[in-house]
């Protein structure tokens, strides 16, 4: 055995209080969630579980269709994932395997995609889902967003370095197209990238605030996060009912996340740990 | 598409040596189209919901123009919306608190994961993934359920922030430097700004200790060894092996957090419901461009704001590469370490 020095304990003590602040937020919304708001502002604030969930429940469903705004979100969320998929193992594909003109030219636009500042094509993008005519429509949400630079650039790293070019021609001699070779080769060999860019895609659409605050108009087709944010007055809010929604908007997110922690932190700090 | 006249290949076996070279079955398209139509949806999107707007951004901000009555009322006004910009009070006061919210959040949330990932690094390896994920886990949350979390905590009589700070300040020794009355984080403007910011630092301390982790990791053992045999002390070895080979990764970790703190905008957007708080004491810029686009319905003017938030982002990110070199002197400290 190692010796346990002062200087470790010392470390392992600072690492857990640490964690228990960053918990706490995260418990104290599913204890508030499971108390009425008279009970949540007492002194001192409750600090363990009450029975009240279901009630809460009851409110916010007065206040918000939040079982419909929940599956806005969720379609929102399982659109946008299958195509940024499909999109963007396509272009890392191309990207990867083939040599064609400009290809050096449109690379540097994909990762220029990633430094422009998402705030500067807000007023222009609201423009143009007016001019289409998409306002309350989820394509609004989740088509814009399939273009992804940053799926593109991790799809090609991984395809570039997982599948060899030469397994590529044997499947042309055998007159393969070129099409059933993304379909039938490549796509089934780079199930782990898809698996951890579909986690990344996910999560940034169930979590989007700004584009359905520009493009959602009515609160039937609020996603959770608008619905929430909606049904929080300054003068009157239910915060039992508030919680109760924040939980239930943030509980899948927390299940993906026991499963897959690791593939998930791998995907989203990838554009930064692999330059 | 023709029909291949030739007997299928696959199916009589021919094996892959066996050339069938020009006069393989008639394609759908040449092989050297085909990267471009595998990259077309992503061109396609890009170029409606990307560039257009890009360059539509640029052209609205020389236009004078409020989108309720239609297209036809826009006109060009030159450089007027950046003048108008350029002397207007509410636009240096929302850049100071883009500012000073940056610094104040941004700080402390490197300051505090340097070591935190130094430790971790150090200290576990069992349950590693489980601590780091436990930091991370606001970086995947939405920032609506956070920012309501956190507005639960900051009440004023009954939040849990309050209670914990004024009994902090009953405690004898320490009690002084803790408040004893009741804070009102969310409406009193010298109290938005720290409110923001702890809920910033929270929720992106985790994602800059895992990008500090993964730099660690990259460090070969080897210099350790070496440094320990030269009896360098762990003090010496994290000052003069560590840091300099953490400076690449603080400059992208710093350059991000900077193109993030520039950007803020939903934290203080929610936090104050949508409004910038009391004196606009927590309006970023960001806000104010979202406000005067959809609240005052004054395009050009947002449009000039957006613009010149990323002309600043850009300034800065250059500054910073000028700050921390990258490469070069990091290698020199290791050899006199």
């Amino acid at each position: 055995m190692r010796k346990f020095s002062s200087n470790q304990f010392g470390a392992y003590l600072i690492i857990g209080v640490g964690a228990l602040i960053m918990l706490a937020p995260f418990y104290f919304m599913f204890v508030f969630a499971t108390h009425t708001r008279s009970e949540i502002f007492q002194l001192p604030p409750p600090i363990w579980f009450g029975n009240d969930f279901l009630d809460n429940l009851h409110l916010l469903l007065e206040r918000a269709p939040f079982w419909r705004n929940l599956l806005v979100s969720f379609y929102v969320a399982v659109m946008g994932t299958i195509l940024t998929l499909l999109f963007s193992s396509l272009g890392g594909y191309a990207f990867a395997m083939y040599e064609f003109k400009g290809k050096d030219a449109l690379f540097a636009l994909v990762i220029g995609t990633m430094v422009v500042p998402p705030f500067l094509g807000m007023i222009p993008t609201f423009m143009i889902i007016s001019a289409l005519e998409w306002f309350d429509q989820p394509r609004a949400l989740y088509i814009p967003g399939a273009a992804s630079g940053f799926g593109i650039f991790l799809m090609r790293q991984y395809i570039a370095s997982s599948i060899s070019r030469e397994l590529l021609d044997a499947a042309r001699i055998d007159g393969c197209s070129e099409f059933r070779i993304y379909w039938s080769i490549v796509l089934p060999l780079i199930g782990p990238a898809l698996g951890t860019l579909g986690l990344v895609a996910f999560v940034g659409s169930w979590n989007q605030l700004i584009g359905p605050l520009i493009v959602m108009h009515s609160m039937e087709m609020f996603t959770a996060p608008l619905a929430l944010r909606a049904i929080q007055s300054p003068v009157d809010t239910e915060w039992g009912a508030v919680m109760a929604g924040t939980a239930l908007s943030v509980a899948p997110l927390l299940v993906m996340f026991a499963f897959a922690s690791r593939r998930l932190i791998d995907g989203l700090t990838a554009g930064a740990v692999k330059q | 598409m023709a029909t291949p006249t030739l007997p299928t290949h696959g199916e009589s076996s021919v094996s892959a040596t066996q050339t069938i070279g020009p006069q393989k079955k008639p394609r759908f398209l040449a092989r050297r189209w085909w990267p471009y139509l595998f990259l077309s949806p992503f061109i396609i999107l890009f170029a409606i919901f990307g560039l257009f707007p890009l360059l539509f951004s640029f052209y609205l901000s020389f236009q004078s123009w409020e989108p309720t009555s239609g297209l036809a009322s826009m006109k060009f006004v030159g450089i007027d919306n950046f003048r108008f910009v350029l002397t207007d009070p509410w636009y240096w006061t929302s850049l100071w608190n883009t500012f000073y919210l940056a610094v104040i959040s941004g700080v402390p949330q490197h300051v505090i994961a340097i070591p935190l990932a130094y430790f971790i690094h150090t200290s576990f390896t069992r349950w590693r993934n489980g601590i780091v994920g436990l930091y991370f886990l606001p970086y995947i949350t939405s920032t609506v359920a956070i920012v309501l979390m956190f507005s639960t905590l900051f009440s004023t009589d009954f939040g849990f922030i309050n209670v914990v700070l004024n009994g902090l300040a009953t405690l004898s020794g320490v009690g002084i430097f803790f408040p004893d009355e009741k804070i009102d984080w969310l409406n009193r403007a010298e109290y938005i700004k720290p409110a923001v910011a702890l809920v910033v630092f929270w929720r992106y301390v985790g994602f800059n200790t895992v990008l500090y982790l993964a730099a660690l990791q990259a460090i070969p053992k080897s210099l350790y060894e070496a440094a320990m045999i030269d009896g360098a002390t762990k003090w010496q070895q994290f000052r003069y092996i560590t840091l300099p080979l953490l400076r690449p990764m603080m400059l992208l970790a710093i350059t991000l957090s900077i193109i993030g703190g520039m950007q803020l905008f939903e934290e203080p957007f929610i936090l104050t419901g949508g409004r910038g708080g009391t004196d606009q004491a927590a309006m970023t810029t960001a806000v104010y461009m979202y406000r005067t686009a959809f609240e005052f319905n004054d395009i050009g003017t947002a449009s000039a704001i957006s613009w010149l938030l990323f002309i600043i982002i850009g300034a800065l990110i250059l500054l910073s590469r000028k700050f921390f070199p990258r490469a070069g002197t990091s290698d020199a400290s290791i050899t006199t370490a």
